[in-house]
């Protein structure tokens, strides 16, 4: 602090003792006291008036957008904020519909497969009863087919022996007595046949 | 007569003589770029206030330099000078732009006259004097008194208070004064070097000259800065008593 003082007063003893001197020599022309008062006076009025128009019209125009401008940020990131937490909030409800969907969905799945699964059952189990009164009826109408065609088998065969006897000998043979051989042969070939 | 190196601050009267009740008001080349350089700072202002979300150059310039110049005053000053601030930013502006309109050749550096800086400096020192003490009425006074010094220093201390208070308009205009005019008189001599060496030896100072340029640039940046933060600083004695 001395330091500075003491710098000063020299300096300003240095200035004093320049301007005593630039009377003859030309010097520093800013100790020429001439034209102190008119500079005094410009400063005043040019500053002055740069110092009235700046705080009255300009400054405050420009702490203003300044200020409106970090309300507007602020603003503008509280609602960026909220749509966000909104967003999210949505996300996390679609989320829940998709998730309800999906077990919806498997549930209406295994019921309909089920139902199928059910249907396909009884259609199957009806058809296996046609299927087997179909093949009762089948083998009735065989076991018809049998008996009855050994009857017709033997009829025929009695009438083609008696017609067969009739041409080689010439007369008519006891029916009766021809088919009890043919009975008795058929007989016996129905049982070799049938590996008895 | 143009290689004299103090030439360059000279000032001379533009126009007519004006005198009021006989003292000499005449418009000046000091009182041109005066005018000039608060034009400048309107001008620039002025359309650094459009009403935009998203600024432009100039705008963002504006608005950088309001929030750098009420950071510095918060900073230093804490938020008890808010009020002072358009006064600061006046002053810090008034002398930025007339330290730069200074750097251009064959212009006229307004802060290179002691009486310029002198009328700024003592504003400043008898404003924050009446400020301190309105504040804080005689209270003011302790400014002189620091606390913790042992009685037997105590009058001396408060001699060396009281001197470098009173010094303070002095330390700064000289200081702003001095920078000024020994940065654009040694540009002159260096200029006056590379005429007078010519074309075999004027390149070396002509290179000096260069440099001292971005020197002065930087020195015209930093003096106003220099100059608004202790305004800051004066201000923040007189708003916070610390001692």
């Amino acid at each position: 602090m001395l330091k500075k003082v003491i710098f000063q007063s020299l300096a300003l003893s240095f200035i004093f003792t320049f301007s005593a001197q630039s009377a003859e020599s030309g010097g520093m022309p800013q100790l020429n006291p001439e034209f102190w008062i008119s500079q005094i006076f410009w400063l005043i009025l040019t500053f002055g008036l740069l110092f009235i128009i700046l705080s009255k019209f300009i400054l405050p125009k420009i702490s203003n957008n300044l200020e409106t401008r970090k309300s507007q940020i602020l603003e503008n990131i509280e609602t960026a904020d909220k749509q966000r937490e909104e967003t999210e909030k949505k996300v996390k409800e679609f989320d829940k519909i998709i998730n309800d969907t999906k077990v919806e969905a498997k549930n209406f799945f295994n019921s309909e497969r089920q139902k199928v699964l059910d249907n396909i059952n009884d259609k199957r189990l009806s058809l296996e009863k046609d299927i087997e009164k179909e093949i009762l009826k089948a083998e009735e109408e065989i076991n018809q087919l049998k008996t009855t065609s050994q009857e017709k088998v033997t009829k025929i065969a009695i009438e083609t022996s008696s017609d067969l006897v009739k041409q080689l000998i010439g007369e008519d043979i006891n029916k009766s007595s021809l088919s009890a051989i043919v009975e008795d042969l058929s007989k016996k070939e129905m049982e070799k046949h049938n590996g008895i | 007569m143009a290689a004299n190196p103090m030439y360059q601050f000279n000032v001379y009267r533009i126009g007519p003589e004006i005198k009021i009740n006989n003292i000499d008001i005449s418009f000046t080349n000091a009182s041109l770029f005066m005018v000039i350089s608060s034009l400048a700072i309107l001008i620039i202002f002025n359309l650094g206030t459009k009403r935009s979300i998203i600024p432009n150059k100039i705008q963002l310039l504006s608005e950088l330099s309001y929030s750098f110049i009420s950071k510095m005053i918060s900073d230093t000053a804490g938020s008890k000078a808010k009020p002072y601030f358009s006064f600061i930013f006046s002053l810090f502006m008034f002398v930025l732009f007339c330290n730069m309109f200074g750097m251009i050749p064959y212009s006229f550096t307004v802060t290179s006259h002691i009486i310029v800086t002198f009328v700024l400096a003592a504003f400043i020192f008898i404003g924050v004097t009446i400020i301190g003490f309105i504040k804080h009425g005689l209270g003011y006074l302790k400014l002189f008194v620091p606390s913790g010094v042992p009685m037997v220093l105590l009058p001396l201390i408060v001699v060396i208070e009281v001197i470098s208070y009173l010094s303070r308009p002095i330390s700064l205009s000289v200081r702003l004064f001095a920078n000024m005019m020994a940065g654009h008189t040694m540009m002159k001599v260096f200029g006056g070097f590379v005429v007078s060496l010519g074309i075999v030896g004027g390149w070396l100072p002509l290179g000096f000259s260069v440099a001292l340029t971005g020197l002065e640039i930087l020195v015209a940046f930093l003096q106003a800065y220099v100059f608004a933060i202790l305004t800051c600083i004066y201000l923040n004695d007189a708003l916070n008593l610390h001692h």
